[in-house]
């Protein structure tokens, strides 16, 4: 695949948490390049630092030294070009699944002084949205009214309304079970074929990452820094059925061995 | 019909019974009227006593919808005021406590001194005693926004007003009603006391008047009014919490 520009960059980055005596290195020297339209994965041991990562490309913590950048400025704060979905849905309880959605463009210039006027038309693209994810018939179902899984594929909505820079995803699979997992992973890739959307997708699982991803990172032990990059050159618009091939096989465990040998 | 059945008619039939075995009691052991009055003394002083009874009790319901109503303005911008951010929970939250624990009951004279006597310390003490719950719920409610949410939000650029808007204060809305039992009953006990401790007006001043004359079946049909006018504020207010918050229950009620 051909890379397109470089979109988030991160050199030599480092980040700590408090300070003084009790202050908490999280990530170290990190260097890491995400180009528009890229896929990419970050895998690593627990209490690695890779939610941190993602705290300092969303804008929430400053780096600590290096530099990082997006569309070649330094971030320095919250930038509204990302979209974040967690393990846990955090949908609200209080709003039905296309209402969710709509939060980000509730906060988010210039939808938000426009959504007064302008809801019909909000919504309608809300539900689109939802209904690409094969949510239809639930866009007006209450959180509780849905399956985990429809629930994660939802906050997953949430994090696209606004069409954001680069989609961070935080272990947004970790809590399904497996065959709900690999349908959401099929979501995802068709997702980001569709709408040629940049992700970084953070995980514990593997093949998770070979399946979805066109570059995978592996972060050592905290403070955590990246000792291994793994190009998936499996083509692409890849099906479920990879992951039994020897080649898919052979990539999973060549990431594996990098996993807590330092 | 089956929640009829379990939330009308058991507790009714329970009460009948209760009322029944005390007649029978006072009767067969012929206990003294001046010591225990039968519910059928108590029937007959309520109706010969209506007049007084009826007259007190509106100022006491008065005392304690106006300290409640005081409370849940004040419980629910202190609440959003501490749950507003950590150092201020901080801060306040021991003081907070520190003030729940000094018994209110130690407080009255001191309003009385204030105010006079009247309806204004019923009112205060009232408000004292009812608005900690609100305040410590609502406070809860928004303290416990799940940090991932306001993550999402904060990386949209959303001001903590924003966050408190769309997420903190819905959020509490469940916490905020559910305090709103406990504070009615706790404002109601807060007028009587007062009441009872230095008034003019009001069910627990009857009370305290019908104990010095003597007049045990008038203190006692003054207790069954107090009873009533506690259940009656209870299911209010119950009501109102189920009404405004349905889709906190509603994921819990499956399966049935
Ligand atoms: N708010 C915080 N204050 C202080 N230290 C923190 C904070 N958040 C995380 N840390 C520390 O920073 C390190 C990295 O945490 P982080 O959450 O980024 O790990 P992670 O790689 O996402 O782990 P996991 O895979 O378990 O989610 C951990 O050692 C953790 O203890
Ligand atoms: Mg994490």
């Amino acid at each position: 695949m051909n890379l397109g520009d470089p979109l988030v960059e991160l050199k030599h980055v480092s980040m700590v948490y408090g300070a003084g005596a009790n202050a908490v290195k999280a990530v170290d020297d990190l260097t890491l390049t995400v180009h528009k339209g890229e896929f990419i994965a970050v895998v690593g041991p627990s209490g690695c630092g890779k939610s941190s990562m993602m705290k300092l490309i969303s804008g929430l913590m400053p780096v600590a030294s290096g530099t990082l950048t997006l569309e070649g400025n330094a971030i320095s704060g919250p930038i509204n070009k990302v979209g974040m979905a967690f393990q846990a849905s955090n949908l609200l309880p209080w709003r039905t699944a296309v209402d969710n959605v709509l939060l980000p463009l509730e906060i988010v210039q210039p939808h938000r002084s426009q959504i007064g006027s302008k809801r019909d038309e909000y919504r309608q693209k809300a539900r689109a949205l939802l209904e690409s994810v094969g949510l239809k018939g639930f866009t007006e179902k209450f959180p509780w009214q849905l399956s985990g899984g429809m629930q994660q594929r939802t906050s997953i909505c949430r994090a696209l309304i606004h069409e954001p820079e680069i989609l961070m995803l935080d272990e947004p699979f970790g809590a399904l079970d497996a065959f709900t997992r690999e349908e959401l992973w099929c979501m995802m890739r068709d997702l980001h074929a569709q709408k040629q959307i940049t992700a970084l997708l953070v995980t514990h699982d593997l093949r998770e990452a070979v399946f979805l991803c066109d570059t995978v990172y592996v972060m050592s032990d905290r403070p955590g820094k990246i000792v291994k990059v793994q190009k998936v050159d499996l083509q692409r618009p890849r099906d479920i059925e990879v992951t039994y091939s020897p080649h898919f096989q052979e990539l999973v465990q060549e990431l594996r061995s990098f996993i807590g040998r330092h | 019909m089956q929640k009829f059945k379990e939330t009308i008619l058991a507790p009714t039939l329970f009460v009948i019974a209760l009322f029944l075995l005390w007649e029978i009691v006072c009767r067969v052991f012929s206990i003294a009227p001046t010591i225990l009055p039968s519910p059928l003394d108590i029937w007959n002083a309520l109706l010969k006593y209506w007049n007084p009874i009826v007259s007190n009790s509106w100022q006491t319901l008065f005392t304690t919808l106006a300290g409640f109503g005081l409370a849940i303005v004040f419980g629910l911008l202190l609440g959003v005021f501490i749950g507003w951010s950590k150092a201020i929970y901080g801060a306040l939250y021991p003081v907070m406590i520190g003030f729940n624990a000094v018994p209110k009951v130690a407080v009255v004279p001191i309003l009385i001194l204030w105010f006079g006597i009247g309806t204004v310390p019923a009112i205060l003490t009232a408000f004292l005693i009812s608005f900690f719950p609100i305040v410590v719920n609502v406070a809860t409610g928004i303290a416990t926004t799940e940090p991932e949410l306001r993550d999402v939000l904060r990386a949209l650029g959303a001001s903590k007003l924003d966050i408190m808007r769309k997420v903190g204060i819905p959020r509490s809305m469940p916490y905020f009603f559910g305090s709103l039992k406990v504070a009615i009953t706790l404002a109601f006990v807060g007028s009587v006391v007062s009441e009872t401790v230095g008034s003019n007006a009001g069910l627990g001043k009857l009370m305290l008047d019908a104990q010095a004359a003597f007049k045990v079946e008038l203190v006692f049909a003054s207790l069954v009014m107090l009873a009533v006018l506690g259940i009656v504020l209870y299911a209010m207010t119950a009501w109102v919490e189920k009404r405004m918050t349905g889709w906190a229950f509603r994921g819990e009620n499956q399966g049935f």
